[in-house]
């Protein structure tokens, strides 16, 4: 098994691109490890991505802020502009694991594990993210909600390594949030993901919204009609009514060790509404 | 000050009751303790075991050969290097085990009867390689078909695990075998008659699923082999002289020419009772003529090593309408995994233990199953059948509109009761848990919208058994001591502080040690709540030996009678006129003398012990439902368990929080799930899902202390009756928060979930 | 395929190993460096027996992997005494009998030192939190929690 930290992103590229075998990308190792530990994985290549500058770094650009994929959840946590301006995306990146993951694992990692039940991928999705990809072919921009095409299935081409997130401007009286359900307070993989980010008028009225849920579908689904639901009111009791609603009827679960298809649908309404509450109060203190 | 208990030992007790800091902490909070896999020997081989892809298969062949050959790999075994044994019953803890079925669970022969079930180990030089080589070896199965849940392995129809298998203790035997593989049964008056008086009865069913005793140190042993089968043996284990009777019996070994040493070890609570990897690192080490090293990966652990029992359980119990419980009757059924021997017997006699029922009558069925074969875990088999038992206590309560601890009180089992299983009880005490439990603050605290509170009690009789423990006072007036069970958790800080009152030296005077196999008579394991009890009368008894010895030379050393001296307060003085003609002597002060008056001083104790005394306790637990979710929250805990005498108290205490966190754990979240395909599917610490520190809240800890009159100390053993009461004290509390009674465990968010929302109470009262 | 030769610091010595790519550096500080105090327990970063700090950062040795520590700086349990004297952390456990079998407190630990590093005055919640990564099956976290907050609180006044 061959190990490689190029300092470059050219090299990168061209060490996935030119591989013969499975190459794998290295960023906090949390899902790697762990699948090479248990014989899921055996690759013959390892680029790990810590070396080079543009995925560690956390800059503004044009009024947004641009993420890098290899920086862990314990840096975001610490970064105190990021942490006011996406409240939702930072705790996101920190739910994952324990602090012990939190000091390795990056949002770059858990996007492309490929996982639906991801942490930090409901929270980017609902705050639009997109997603920045250096390739053979040289960049690309996708839309996070466009990455994970099903479980363990992206839709990066051989050679393709996701460099950055861009997170949007954000405009004044925004907020978001990201929930989950887990059986016990920490340590568990998501049985339901929520997030939510959403603008708010000086009255309370809700302008714009994106909800986004996860571990309920093969993929991180963005819901637009539960965002639907909700634009235009003050998340009354009929729209929250209506949220959870749209919630429920996004999703297709499955049955599995971690909860049922009856239970993760009834939930996702349940934690969608809590996120969105908690959103809109983030809105009207920001 | 002179304490006497009741058998009318008196010595002063200096250390005993207090907090000392333990004498083998500074290596552990320094990571220099050595545990099982902490250790290495020269020239030591990686070993690896082959294990079975399927519940249930005949294995057809085995083929090693181009396992042996690959470079670096130096010894391969299978049954083959395993004499075949015949049946016969040694009783191991708690358990009973039958060495034919041991040597078929160490490796598989006829037939693979759980995934996971080894088939084959290696040794090599090195890990890659040893992993190379295990996917050399080619096994063929013919697989059959599995049955996992205990019901369906009862059925006539069932997958047949053992073709020789009858159930015992039917008349007649049965014609056919079965997956039933013994009925037990206890009665105690008449269980028609009892409940023909009774004006209330509740009858409820129950299951519960395999739990893990979950140590986060996985299995791990060295084993060393010389030309002449001299064999050393290095492992993490509950009982190092059960492993070498193991060892020597599956090997052909003299016992005497077997040599094991305990590691420190992390956590067994009963599961690291029995063997797994330690005869494979010896046969191996055998045949490669150089030391193996065998660690469990934490799959392994799961898949491989004994959970306890999943189980399916009945109860029915009357009462008169004022209170007075008149008959309690149970049919348990317990899987046993693999091969026979759940703990189906001692959770028969503890069902209704706690309480003074006239008529009683318990039923218990012990069943194979394709999962691995159970082993202890903290009182086997009465947390699942007291479980049941108190969650119908509690109905009885709500339904008599009687407080449940009233309730309790009003049936509590109290010195001379007779208990259904048998004997008449000594001083106990459970009802002076249940009093513990009402003065306390919570029990009294006002709850909110969708909180409950939830009362259980438990018992377990706790064992004593073959000890051995020597003391030995250095040259320097250091007393050495040894004893022969593994420390799983302070033992060595409680054995210093009994021998230091004993013998009058100060606690850091005294340095405590775990004595290998050669350095001690047989010593049955820790297990049982046994340690600290028959540890400390061994040390009574190595302690007197010297205490006789040093009087027998003082008498010399003053030219006066032997009746004419006493040890006292730390130091042998004359006694009678004259005395004061004579400086007292201390144990420092003969060990000054020592070679001149007689050679070096020690004592040995040798003892089975006896008189182990029941351990009651009472929990009292507050906790939150979040009805849109169906997740419960632990607000308040608190443990009241009688201890007898607490040698340590913070270890007294650590056991309680242990016990209980363990059952919140049972409670709540913990289970064994498997597919259809009858493999397991949450073999890791990530979806078995043990508590974390940030879902318990402080576990209150009080101390009660009946003490045991056939202990010189009057302890008792408190480590496994913290494990049973709190299955029932959370499913009480949650029945409190919602009105619904739980019967499953465990009492998971989708199962709450499904059933606020089946009537309807989903919604917090006042909306959000 | 040649292994990775690496040097970096343990406990403020500098170390020099040889490594395969799949080693973890639990692997390489147990098995190369023999320092055992960090223990397996899981090798799937669920249980933090393996506690260590990288660079500061308190991570699962079992997620990192031996080759990618060139150059760091690494803090295991063997480090956290100085000389003969225990940190207050490693006293106060003993003090309150905050470990039975021992075998998680290596990783207890290390991580409350890291935390009271960052945080002087944690509450019961954050402590809780802060620990949710390290599993305990003896103990139920009472006495380990009160550890640790009376270690603040003791380090508080100094």
């Amino acid at each position: 098994m061959r190990y490689e930290a190029p300092d470059s992103l050219d090299t990168a590229v061209a060490l996935l691109a030119g591989a013969r075998g499975d190459a794998r990308v290295l960023a906090g190792g949390t899902d790697l490890l762990v699948q090479m530990r248990a014989d899921i994985l055996d690759p013959e290549l390892i680029v790990d991505i810590k070396k080079i500058p543009e995925t560690r770094a956390v800059t503004q650009e044009k009024g947004g802020w641009r993420i890098g994929a290899a920086v862990s959840g314990a840096e975001l946590k610490e970064h105190g502009a990021l942490k006011k301006a996406w409240p939702g995306v930072v705790e996101a990146a920190n739910l994952i694991g324990s602090t012990q993951v939190q000091g390795r694992a990056t949002l770059g990692g858990n996007l492309c594990n490929g996982s639906p039940a991801a942490d930090s991928v409901p929270a980017l999705i609902a705050a639009g993210a997109v997603a920045t990809v250096a390739g053979p072919k040289g960049r690309r921009d996708i839309p996070v909600e466009d990455v994970m095409l099903g479980p363990r299935k992206l839709a990066l081409e051989k050679g393709e390594i996701l460099v950055s997130f861009l997170l949007p401007p954000r405009p004044k009286g925004s907020g978001d949030a990201y929930l989950r359900f887990i059986p016990r307070t920490e340590m568990d993989i998501a049985v339901v993901g929520a997030g939510v980010s959403l603008t708010a008028d000086g009255a309370g009225k809700i302008t714009a919204a994106r909800v986004s849920l996860g571990a309920v579908a093969a993929k991180v689904l963005l819901v637009p009609a539960a965002a639907q639901a909700i634009v235009g009111s003050s998340l009354d009791r009929a729209a929250q009514d209506r949220l959870e609603a749209a919630a429920r009827a996004a999703c297709q679960p499955i049955d599995d060790k971690r909860g049922t298809v009856e239970f993760r649908i009834q939930v996702a309404g349940v934690l969608a509404r809590r996120a969105a509450l908690i959103a809109l109060e983030r809105a009207r203190t920001s | 000050m002179p304490q006497t208990n009741g058998n009318g030992h008196a010595v002063a007790q200096t250390y005993v009751g207090t907090r000392t800091v333990r004498p083998d902490g500074v290596d552990k909070v320094t990571g220099r303790a050595r545990f099982g896999a902490d250790f290495s020997l020269p020239g030591q081989l990686v070993g690896r075991v082959l294990r079975s892809p399927h519940a249930h298969a005949r294995i057809v062949a085995i083929d090693t050969s181009r396992a042996e050959q690959l470079p670096g790999v130096k010894a391969v075994v299978t049954r083959d290097d395993f004499p075949d044994q015949s049946s016969e019953f040694i009783p191991a803890g708690e358990m009973l085990i039958n060495y034919r079925d041991v040597v078929r669970n160490v490796l598989a022969r006829e037939k693979v009867l759980y995934e996971g079930h080894p088939v084959a180990a290696v040794a090599a030089t090195s890990v890659a390689i040893a992993k190379r080589a295990l996917k050399l070896i080619d096994v063929q199965y013919e697989v059959l078909p599995h049955v996992i849940d205990v019901v369906e392995a009862m059925r006539p129809d069932a997958p047949l695990l053992h073709e020789d298998l009858y159930t015992a203790g039917v008349e007649p035997k049965p014609a056919k075998p079965s997956n039933v593989a013994k009925r037990v049964e206890i009665s105690l008056g008449d269980i028609e008659a009892g409940f023909a008086k009774a004006d209330v009865i509740v009858e409820r069913e129950f299951t519960t699923q395999p739990v893990h005793q979950g140590y986060i140190e996985p299995h791990a042993a060295v084993a060393s082999v010389s030309e002449d089968g001299s064999t050393e043996i290095w492992c993490s284990t509950q009982g190092h002289f059960i492993v070498r009777a193991h060892c020597a019996r599956l090997l052909g070994l003299d016992i005497g020419k077997v040599r094991v040493t305990a590691s420190e070890i992390g956590g067994g609570f009963g599961g690291k009772t029995v063997v797994y990897l330690e005869p494979l690192a010896v046969a191996l080490s055998k045949k490669a003529k150089r030391p193996v090293k065998m660690v469990m990966s934490r799959e392994e652990v799961f898949k491989a090593s004994g959970p306890t029992s999943g189980a399916h359980i009945k109860v029915k119990m009357g009462a008169t309408k004022d209170g007075r419980f008149v008959a309690g009757y149970a049919e348990l059924r317990y899987q046993a995994g693999a091969f026979q021997g759940s703990p189906v017997q001692p959770g028969v006699m503890c069902a209704y233990a706690p309480y003074d029922i006239e008529n009683v009558k318990v039923i218990g069925y012990d069943v194979v199953s394709n999962r691995p074969k159970v082993a202890a875990y903290r009182a086997p088999g009465a947390p699942i059948s007291e479980f049941a038992v108190e969650s119908v206590v509690d109905e009885l309560a709500k339904k008599l509109e009687i407080d449940p601890v009233e309730l309790r009180l009003q049936n509590a089992a109290r010195e001379g009761t007779k208990a259904a299983y048998g004997p008449k009880f000594g001083p106990i005490g459970l009802v002076d848990t249940l009093h513990a439990v009402e003065k306390t603050n919570q029990y009294t605290t006002p709850l909110g919208e969708w909180q409950g509170r939830g009362v259980a009690s438990g018992f377990w009789f706790n064992i004593g058994g073959e000890t051995c423990a020597s003391l030995t006072v250095n040259e320097d007036g250091t007393v050495s001591l040894m004893a022969g069970t593994p420390d799983i958790g302070g033992l060595r800080a409680s054995l210093a502080m009994v021998a230091a009152d004993e013998l009058g030296v100060p606690y850091e005077k005294v340095r405590p040690i775990i004595g290998d196999t050669g350095s001690l008579g047989f010593n049955f394991l820790t297990g049982g709540s046994r340690s600290c009890f028959s540890g400390a009368m061994a040390i009574v008894e190595a302690a007197k030996e010297i205490k006789a010895d040093l009087c027998a030379r003082a008498a010399k050393l003053w030219d006066l009678k032997a009746d004419q001296v006493e040890f006292k307060d730390g130091h042998v003085r004359a006694t009678g006129a004259g005395a004061d003609k004579h400086t007292p002597m201390s144990v420092a002060d003969f060990a000054k003398v020592a070679g001149k008056t007689g050679g070096p001083i020690g004592g040995y104790g040798r003892i089975n012990a006896q008189g182990a005394g029941p351990s009651f306790g009472t929990h009292l637990v507050d906790l939150e439902v979040d009805p849109e979710t169906g997740r419960v929250t632990i607000l308040r805990y608190t443990v009241a368990q009688d201890a007898g005498k607490a040698i340590h108290p913070s270890y007294v205490e650590g056991q309680y929080q242990g016990g209980a966190a363990q059952g919140i754990g049972w409670a709540l979240n913990e289970e064994y799930i498997y597919g259809a395909d009858g493999k397991l599917q949450n073999a890791g610490f990530l979806d078995y899902r043990m508590p974390v520190a940030s879902d318990l809240p402080m576990i209150d800890a009080i101390l009660v202390e009946v003490p045991n009159p056939r202990h010189p100390y009057g302890v008792r053993g408190v480590g496994e009756t913290p494990i049973v009461p709190p299955m029932a004290a959370i499913a009480n509390a949650i029945e409190r928060a919602t009105g619904i009674r739980f019967t499953d465990l465990p009492i998971s968010p989708p199962k709450v979930l499904k059933a606020l929302r089946e009537r309807g109470l989903n919604h917090p009262k006042n909306g959000s | 395929m040649a292994k990775h030769h690496v040097t970096a610091t343990v406990n403020g010595d500098e170390v020099e190993f040889l490594c395969e790519t799949e080693e973890t550096l639990l692997d390489v500080l147990r098995d190369t460096l023999t320092l055992t105090g960090s223990k397996e327990g899981c090798s799937s970063g669920d249980c933090g027996a393996c506690s260590v700090t990288l660079d500061g950062r308190l991570v699962c040795s079992c997620l990192v992997l031996g080759c990618e520590v060139g150059g760091r700086r690494i803090e295991t349990i063997e480090g956290m005494a100085k000389g003969e004297t225990l940190h207050p952390l490693q006293r106060k456990f003993l003090e309150h009998a905050a470990l039975q079998c021992g075998i998680c407190t290596p990783g207890v630990l290390v991580a409350a030192r890291s935390l009271l590093e960052r945080d002087p005055d944690p509450s019961e919640t954050e402590v809780r939190y802060w620990l949710a990564g390290n599993l305990c099956r003896c103990t139920g976290y009472d006495k380990i929690i009160k550890a640790v907050m009376d270690t603040a609180a003791e380090l508080r006044r100094r």
